[in-house]
This record gives structure tokens, sequence and C-alpha cells, in this order.
């Protein structure tokens, strides 16, 4: 009888816990989507953004959030990857995999100014790269290997020995054991760290303040070719992303509708987070079924 | 020795401090089964996973001694371990298909190993499927997961993709002790069946098992082999008394 009271007193306070994060969830996306739908359109969505009349859009920068996503993802997913099957499968156990591990924590919980300030010292002045995408990119990889990494490492781990061994008693070599037998098993929880990891990409802002630069060139959209200065693809260019213009436009916005392009972009950024979820796990899960043939 | 597929000679396992496997002096005819017995943590698991080298993934594992197999001994450091593997299968107590098709899961090995033709691999495939009794229960599924097969075709599909990569020997670890009786059944008028290709060793708990299936016995305690001879004479009339006292269920 009491461990009846009790355990309905427990289930009361995880529904209730559950119920108000669910709530804080609902209202905060439904407070952003109410205030920023309305400034939604075709136009607002692709067109310049103006410095002083009202009307203005975000193409440049919600191209560039996107840009920097590929870009950075581009660099983190083979780096992350290796490091992540080096240190679960090939990495002796001692102090040095245990330092090695120690540092990738403490990495992925730099604050992103911090990496910002790195960013700016190391990749801007030293390699000089400039404000650029590239610059952008190389910070956010700074800031996203750590969980790359851990989350590879970790997705390689709970992949039952037996499969392993069944690979290698096949006579196949610890690479194709690892490639063929195990990554497939390992993909779904790759994926989902992933997004998570690309997820931090889009919305952040202060890595990119002294990387990526807070402005973009006039792009020109009908140049594709990456080496001139004004194309969208050039990666050496400054270029300023969505979450960057939101803090820019909310702190000196100058444009007597800058609220409102603040809503209707900080709407569109979570959209696209959204979008770029759905996408990527479903991609992950057709990956999946071709490769193991499951329903 | 030439007539005898492989044999051991002084093998000993350890894990860190702990000697798992005693000195052991097996030989192993070619085409026969041999059953290893003895209670749970007797020492005959470790044996056979050293048997290919399974052990090396154990970090803590060492071994000495001689494991002669072909005119090798693939104990020597310089052993390509990839080769040996693809000379003898092996077979776990828990089936574990590859998390692809039923196609894949035989075929994959023999790609990698060289049958790239398409006509030739499924050929093969089916081979090894027909060989395993599998064939006609799954032909018109291959290409669906292997997971959905029920565990007695599961444990049928990894000796089916053992086989394929064309081993000499095959390795079972309790391969039927997860099973129901009939698909126990089944594995047992396999082995017999393999017998006539493979030398086969494996372990078992079972001792109705070992006395079914097995041309010879071995019988394991505490890391030492105590006592191997022909299954016939194992089972009626043993030499030594603890091996008496096991199989008739008196410990162990």
């Amino acid at each position: 009888m009491r461990a009846k009271t009790i355990d309905r007193i427990a289930t009361g306070v995880i529904v209730a816990v559950a119920v108000l994060i669910m709530a804080v969830l609902a209202s905060l996306i439904g407070y952003l989507l109410f205030r920023g739908l309305p400034h939604i359109s075709w136009h607002f969505l692709t067109s310049f953004p103006q410095a002083i009349k009202a009307g203005g859009g975000i193409g440049p920068q919600l191209f560039n959030s996107i840009f920097l996503l590929v870009l950075t993802m581009i660099i983190t997913i083979p780096l992350g990857l290796g490091a992540g099957i080096y240190m679960s499968e090939y990495a002796k156990r001692g102090p040095i995999t245990n330092f090695i591990r120690l540092v990738v924590e403490v990495l992925s919980s730099f604050p992103s100014i911090v990496v910002g300030l790195f960013g700016l010292l190391v990749i801007v002045n030293t390699f000089n790269l400039g404000y650029s995408l590239l610059s952008g990119a190389l910070a956010l990889t700074v800031f996203n290997l750590p969980m790359m990494v851990r989350l590879t490492e970790q997705s390689l781990r709970s992949v039952p020995q037996e499969q392993k061994e069944a690979g290698l008693a096949l006579g196949m070599s610890r690479w194709k054991t690892i490639t063929s037998v195990m990554l497939p098993v390992a993909l779904p929880s790759i994926v989902t760290g992933t997004v998570l990891a690309a997820g931090r990409v889009f919305g952040e802002a202060a890595a990119l303040l002294f990387t990526a630069g807070m402005s973009s060139p006039r792009l020109d959209f009908t140049d594709w070719n990456p080496l001139h200065p004004t194309s969208p693809l050039n990666p050496m260019r400054p270029a300023e992303t969505l979450a960057v213009h939101i803090w820019k436009i909310n702190s000196e916005g100058l444009a007597p509708d800058a609220g409102e392009i603040a809503a209707g972009a900080s709407a569109v950024l979570v959209i696209t987070i959204l979008l770029f979820n759905l996408g990527a796990r479903w991609f992950g899960r057709v990956l999946y079924r071709k490769l193991t043939a499951s329903k | 020795m030439s007539h005898n597929a492989f044999y051991t000679k002084n093998l000993s396992v350890y894990y860190g401090e702990k000697q798992a496997v005693r000195k052991v002096s097996m030989e192993f005819p070619n085409r026969e089964v041999v059953a290893l017995i003895g209670p749970s943590g007797c020492g005959k698991s470790t044996f056979l996973r050293s048997l290919n080298r399974m052990n090396d993934l154990i970090p803590a594992a060492r071994i000495e001694g001689e494991v002669w197999i072909g005119g090798d001994n693939i104990c020597d450091p310089n052993t390509d371990v990839v080769r040996l593997r693809q000379r003898i299968g092996m077979v776990w107590q828990r089936a574990n298909p590859f998390h692809k098709s039923i196609y894949e899961n035989v075929a994959f090995g023999a790609r990698y190993h060289g049958t790239r033709n398409r006509k030739e691999l499924a050929a093969l495939v089916e081979q090894c499927l027909r060989k395993t009794a599998l064939w006609d229960e799954v032909k018109d599924r291959l290409h669906q997961s292997a997971l959905a097969l029920s565990g007695g075709q599961q444990q049928r599909l990894c000796i089916a993709r053992s086989l394929a990569v064309r081993p000499s020997i095959l390795l079972m670890d309790e391969p039927a002790s997860a099973l129901d009786p009939v698909s126990t059944a089944k594995i047992e008028e396999l082995i017999a069946e393999l017998k006539k290709d493979y030398s086969i060793v494996i372990v078992t708990h079972n001792m109705q098992q070992a006395a079914r299936i097995s041309d010879k016995t071995a019988f394991f305690f505490l890391g030492d082999l105590i006592e191997y001879d022909d299954t016939q004479k194992m089972f009626t009339n043993p030499t030594r008394k603890s091996t008496d006292d096991y199989i008739s269920g008196r410990f162990g």
C-alpha cells in the first residue's frame, strides 16, 4: 500500500515536470512563430537587408548560415569520425588516452565567445585567413569537433562486441570490420549526434562575430564562381549569418522595422533548424535501411 | 602428424596473472567432431578462442605454447591473423548475424576475400544456404534483413556465413545452447553433415549433445585438460574419476 502511494506520487511528479518542460518549449516556439510568421514572405527570405529603410530581407544571411553549416560539416565530419574511430577502436587504454578524452570533454564545454577570440587570434590573424567563411567554419569546428568525436566513440562502443568478433573471425581486417560491420550499426546514433552538432552551428553567434565577421559584401547571386570576391560560394569572403544578423539588428539596427525583422529572422532560424533536423534524420534512416536491409 | 588437421602443444592462456588454460596439448583429426566439455570457467571457451587468435581482442590475454595449423604455428606474432581467420570459421553461442540482408550476410565475407563475379557469388550464397538447410526457408526473402529470422535460422545463417569464406576448420562455442529443441536438432544434424568437409571443434554444456555428435571428447577442469579420448570410451568407460563424476552429473 505504501509502495503504491509512493509510486503514484513519483509518477505524478514526473508527469508534472514533463508537462512543465513541454509547456515552456511550446510557449517559446509559439511566441517566436506568432511574432515572426506574419513577417515571413518570399520577399523577406530572398531580398537584401536595408540599413535605414524599412522592408529589408535576410536573403544573404540565410544563405550564409546554410553555406557555413555545409563548410563546417565538411571539415567536422571526417575529422570527428576519424578521431572517434581512433579513440574507440585503436587507442590503447592508458593515461594518455584518458588525457585526450579529458581534453575533448573540456573543449566541448568551452564558452563560445572564447572560441571566437581564439579564432580571431589564431585563424584570422596568425594564419591570416581574415574575416571569412573559412575562418568561421574552422572556429565552429573547434567548437563542434569534441562533440562529434565523443558521439562517434560512444556509438561505436555501443555496437555489440559479437558484431566485431564476427567480422574479424571471417578474416576481415580491423578497418574493414569497423567500416562495413560496425559503422552501419552505429549509424543512427552518429546521425543524431551530427544533427545536434549541426544545430549548434546554426544557432551560434558569439564564436562567429570575430571570425566570419558581421557583414557581407554585396553578393551577386548570379555569379557562382567561388573565386570571385562577390560570389556567394567564395569561402574567403566575410559572411554575416542569420544568428549574428539577429543579434546585430537587435542591438544596433537602424531600420524602422528592425523589431519585425529580428522576429521574422528568429522564426526562420527555428524553422530552418527544425527542417534540417527532420531532413538529416530522414537521410540517416534511408542510409541505415540501405546499409542494413532493415525496414 | 600429417593426417592431423591441427594440434596444440603446451598451450597456456593467461588473463593478466590468472592462468585460464594450462599447457594443453591436443590433436584434432581431420574431418571429425571434437567436443570440449567441462564446468563453466574451466577454460574450454578460452582454449577454443585461442585457436583463431580471437583472444587478441582481450587486452590482458596472453598466450604461451604453440598451435600448429597446416604447417604454421599461429601463435607466432608474425602470423597474418586475417589470413588465418579466413581458414577457420567461428560460430558463437548467441547468433550474431550482421545487420544486413540475408544475402549480404553470406556474400559479404566471400566478396571481401575475392569472389567478385555476381553469378559466382550468387551461386556460392545458394550453395552455403543449402548446406545449412536454410535455402528453402529464405530463398524468397534473400534481400530482407537477417535480423527478422528466428534464433535458430540466424544461427544457421551464421554457419552459412562462415562457410562462404571456405574455411577448413569450424569452431563452435555452444552453438545450440540458446536455441529450442527443434532448432538444436537441426544444428546437430547440420554438424553431422558438415563433418564430411570440415574439422569441427565444439564447446558444449550439454552432455547428451556431446555424446550424440562428437567423435572425440575432451574434458577440461580448472584450466587443465583432464582426459581426451574417443567419445564412445569417454562416456562409457572414462579413465579418470573426475571425468566419470562430471559426465554422470555428480558435480559441475
